[in-house]
């Protein structure tokens, strides 16, 4: 699935630029993102769980920075395995440009999952593909900007109740 | 008045008894001592190349017995395939390897790359999850049409493309069909999609293979619908094991609908890995990974053209249908678009000139096989949904257009092969207006649209070719197995009688209607006879049960044995009553010698048999026969069926409000019986028609693999049927006069409803000339809303 949107970060460029190469960042606003590491240069390796309609699972994966123009643009590739529950898989082209109140972000984001999630999830994966990344950006600009901005929502794991859990663990067989 | 027992009796099904009070023995309930339990690592994409594959952490997991890949299997053959094809420049199919495990590449969505057997289920599947796999995924090939491109990626690198073959049946000549086209008054063309289903038996797939070292001998118990041909393609073509050692025993199952005909590559994994672990393995499919290994049915894109002349007379029909065999041949997957559905094309009309044109092609989807109908849905449905549109298109009724063109003269040779012995098309129609009462259509319709709902009418008809088959046509046709079956009846000393026989029950309730038949035979009653099926250690080679062939095929194997079995006890009878055999006669289980009042009882003469005191010298104790039947034609059942709908305008909703079928299946054994077997199939068809779709996106995953996305019918999808079999011209050429009832309901019913929504819509002034299945209300409406 194909989503693109934009939001305006009350920040100057240079420091919006910063914060998406910075480390901690990222992994604070990756949606479910229990652990990341690595460097800009490298790449990350990260944990992210995450819940696709029925199905929870904890991905393991990669994270990479490519593409990138100072303060211009950079894409962001991230591939998870979910073992049995199956994989995911997303790239955003982010675009950073001068606004009045501060600087424009633009994202395109592109995600694909396949197995269980697939198989699951599929009717509800536009919407949690498209959650999740206003999650990130939305994460991002609370990072970023400088306020008294709430604690970003890490996940939504305190959504999963028991009953949730018990169903998920009938779904994956335990 | 109805009988209550023998042949026309509903007698009810004795099977029941166990199915209904969870008594049933199934594959899964069949657990061996010291047992392990297999799990499959399933690739979780489309298309890709195996880079590295690493099982060692796996192996070294608690409980692990065995971690297999492909490499374990190199030294066995593959899945083979049961038909070949040839196409229509006279080359055979393109007949790519089918590995048990993956062998180097993964080709669909649950593929298997590996298997781990375990001493319980849990450490399987956590080992699963440890093995390291690396695979580069390739562009998966989803479309057909796109699949047949030049330069598209290839399913298999050795193939030279991915077309398995380009089959034509019937007119060769492309001119003489264009100028019956050209020359023709009217032409209705139409393009559909005969949508992918799943089958999904309510009881999963399971297997359990057992290995004695001390014997040398295997046993599979497994969920099939024909246990021989599972044990004859295991042994012979993929593991070259002898049959003498290797029993197989397909229990009680919980429904097939085709998908257990097929020799899947669980089944031989169980029985390879029980030697190679020294333990019984156990498989039982979870529902999600019947989704991705089962094979699927349907999934035909086609295109067909009707001509007309000035009179509305049928002069030439032409198809082009791209057919979906996924990834991989599954065992009888090449027939089904083929023989199974090009030679049905000709339907219930004497349109004398026909062209099928199929291609059949490989996808990176799970392999598609037969499914309830196999190749006659997806021909009734285009011929019966081109018959309708030709009926609006010239604005005639559609009924009128399909007398005026019905076969009215039997034998009938049809231009696509078939020979149709026997049938009465105006008379099962005349049945149909009458049962469905057609006449009160019209005021029917004044009530809905008082509801503001659009009601329409769909009229359908089918022929089905059944019974199969004669074996020496269907070998030169290219099947590579006999289609006879089998039976044996064995009489006991005191006069009960065991009857195994070679085709299986999974729903049919051969259990009781085949005692039927021996019952009326004998004269005795029903619950002195047994029937025993479903295991290679007890019954004769048979080739088991799909394409309705049970009772006409086997049943009568079971009758030429029983018929040995009177001749033989009228011997003994003459003996004991010293009289002459040509005097006995056999009636109500006494032989009496005919104008005397001497007689002997059944259970007399069968005593004698295995108490041979006072017996016939050049007569041999005992009393067992057993027969083989190899069919002389296929049997040709037909049908009318009418669906009333209404639609909701508003929402484009779809309700059937009234469904009729009116069936020919010549002599019927268990009326009670038929009308389920007819219920059944018209549920799938419905289902069809109305709710379920296998859905992939485009690279190759598998969307709908769970019954939240893909729509089983529900009882409040469906009405309550009429079902009126009274039209019946019994077959000609087998001894019960049978033809098969079990496709009937699926074949018929799909085009009745499509056809049937569409009358509605037109009739609410919505010019719709088409919608594919599943009709489904955003369909309905979009079509409705331009």
């Amino acid at each position: 699935m194909q989503l693109s949107d934009s939001r305006v970060i009350a920040a100057p460029r240079s420091k919006v630029w910063d914060s998406l190469l910075s480390a901690e960042v990222l992994k604070e606003c990756v949606p479910g993102c229990q652990e990341m590491t690595g460097s800009i240069e490298d790449g990350f390796e990260a944990t992210v769980v995450q819940k696709v309609g029925p199905v929870k699972a904890t991905f393991k994966g990669v994270v990479s920075l490519s593409d990138l123009v100072a303060l211009e643009s950079v894409k962001l590739s991230g591939e998870g395995k979910g073992g049995a529950a199956g994989f995911a898989k997303g790239a955003a082209d982010v675009t950073l440009s001068d606004a009045p109140e501060g600087t424009l972000l633009t994202y395109e984001v592109d995600a694909r999952v396949g197995g269980k999630l697939a198989q699951l999830g599929g009717r509800v994966i536009d919407g949690v593909a498209r959650k999740m990344a206003d999650q990130f950006f939305e994460n991002f600009q609370n990072a970023v900007e400088p306020q008294d901005a709430s604690q970003p929502e890490t996940s939504d794991e305190g959504e999963a109740g028991d009953e949730k859990k018990g169903w998920f663990k009938r779904v994956l067989g335990g | 008045m109805p009988k209550d027992s023998g042949i026309g009796a509903s007698s009810k099904r004795r099977e029941d008894v166990r199915f209904l009070t969870g008594a049933g023995n199934y594959t899964d309930d069949i657990n061996v001592h010291g047992q392990t339990y297999v799990h499959f690592l399933r690739s979780d994409i489309a298309h890709g190349r195996i880079k590295s594959l690493d099982t060692s952490t796996a192996e070294a997991m608690p409980g692990v017995v065995k971690v297999f890949t492909g490499k374990d299997f190199e030294g066995v053959g593959g899945m083979p395939c049961g038909w070949e094809v040839t196409d229509k420049h006279g080359a055979p199919m393109q007949e790519p390897p089918h590995p048990i495990l993956a062998q180097g590449k993964v080709r669909h969505v649950g593929d298997p790359i590996a298997a781990v057997v375990a001493d319980s289920l849990e450490q399987a599947r956590d080992a699963a999850e440890a093995i390291d796999v690396d695979i580069e995924e390739l562009p998966a090939v989803i479309d057909m049409k796109a699949a047949a491109q030049d330069g598209a990626t290839l399913v298999h690198d050795d193939l030279k493309n991915n077309v398995c073959y380009d089959w034509q049946l019937g007119e060769t000549d492309d001119a003489k069909v264009n100028e019956v086209f050209a020359n023709a008054a009217h032409v209705t063309t139409l393009d559909l999609v005969n949508n992918r289903l799943v089958a999904n038996p309510m009881e999963p797939r399971v297997a359990v293979g057992e290995y004695k070292r001390g014997t040398d001998e295997y046993t599979l118990f497994t969920t099939s619908q024909n246990p021989h041909v599972i044990r004859l393609l295991m042994c012979a073509f993929v593991l070259g094991l002898p049959e003498h050692k290797v029993r197989v025993v397909a229990p009680d199952v919980g429904g097939g609908f085709g998908t257990k005909i097929f020799h899947y590559a669980e089944e031989a994994f169980c029985t390879f890995a029980a030697k190679a672990c020294n333990r019984p393995v156990k498989w039982t499919s979870s529902r999600s990974e019947a989704f991705m290994s089962d094979a699927h049915g349907r999934d035909h894109v086609s295109k067909i053209e009707l001509a007309l002349d000035a009179d509305n007379n049928f002069i030439g029909l032409r198809t082009n249908t791209f057919a979906n065999l996924g990834a991989y041949l599954s065992t009888f997957s090449s027939s089904v678009p083929t023989w199974l559905h090009g030679t049905l094309m000709a339907g219930n009309y004497k349109t004398p000139v026909i062209q099928v044109n199929v291609k059949a092609m490989f996808t990176n989807t799970v392999p598609v096989d037969a499914y309830r109908g196999a190749g006659r849905p997806e021909a009734t449905y285009q011929l019966e949904r081109v018959v309708d549109k030709a009926a609006r298109e010239l604005g005639v009724d559609p009924i009128a257009l399909r007398r005026q063109n019905f076969i009215t003269q039997f034998p009938y040779d049809t231009p696509v092969a078939l020979t149709y012995d026997t049938g009465n098309y105006n008379g099962t129609m005349d049945k149909l207006e009458a049962a469905a009462d057609l006449a009160g259509f019209a005021a029917r319709r004044a009530q809905s649209e008082t509801k503001g709902k659009l009601r329409g009418l769909g009229i359908n008809c089918y022929i089905e070719a059944c019974g199969i088959a004669p074996s020496n046509i269907v070998g030169m046709l290219g099947a590579r197995a006999g289609l006879y079956d089998a039976a044996t009846v064995r009489v006991n000393a005191t006069g009960s009688i065991s009857v195994m026989v070679g085709a299986h029950s999974h729903g049919q309730g051969h259990e009781t209607a085949f005692p039927q038949v021996v019952a009326d035979m004998i004269g005795i009653d029903e619950s002195m006879i047994e029937i025993v099926h479903g295991d290679t250690s007890k019954i004769p080679f048979g080739m088991g049960t799909y394409g309705s062939r049970s009772l006409a095929v086997c049943g009568s194997a079971m009758v030429k044995a029983t018929e040995k079995v009177i001749d033989k006890a009228k011997k003994i009878a003459a003996h004991l009553l010293e009289a002459s055999e040509a005097d006995i006669e056999l009636k109500d289980g006494q032989f009496s010698v005919a104008g005397t009042d001497k007689s002997v009882a059944w259970g007399d003469v069968t005593l004698t048999a295995y108490v041979p005191h006072n017996y016939p010298l050049e007569v041999e104790p005992g009393l067992e026969e057993t027969a083989f039947y190899d069919p002389a034609n296929f049997t040709f059942p037909s049908g009318a069926y009418a669906c009333e709908v209404e639609v909701d305008p508003e929402t484009g909703k779809v309700s059937i409000e009234a469904f009729t079928a009116a069936d020919d299946f010549g002599n019927i054994v268990n009326p009670m019986i038929v009308d389920g077997q007819v219920h059944g199939g018209i549920g799938q068809g419905i289902g069809q028609a109305l709710l379920e779709n296998c859905a992939y996106d485009e690279n190759g995953q598998l969307l709908s693999a769970s019954f939240m996305d893909y729509a089983m019918p529900r009882a409040d999808d469906v009405p309550f049927y009429g079902v009126d079999h009274s039209s019946q011209t019994p077959c000609t050429h087998n001894p019960l006069g049978v033809k098969g009832c079990g496709e009937a309901g699926a074949i018929g019913s799909p085009p009745a409803v499509v056809n049937a929504v569409l009358d509605a819509l037109n009739s609410g002034g919505k010019a719709v000339d088409h919608i594919d299945m599943p009709v489904s209300p955003s369909r309905v409406w979009a079509a409705m809303n331009g």
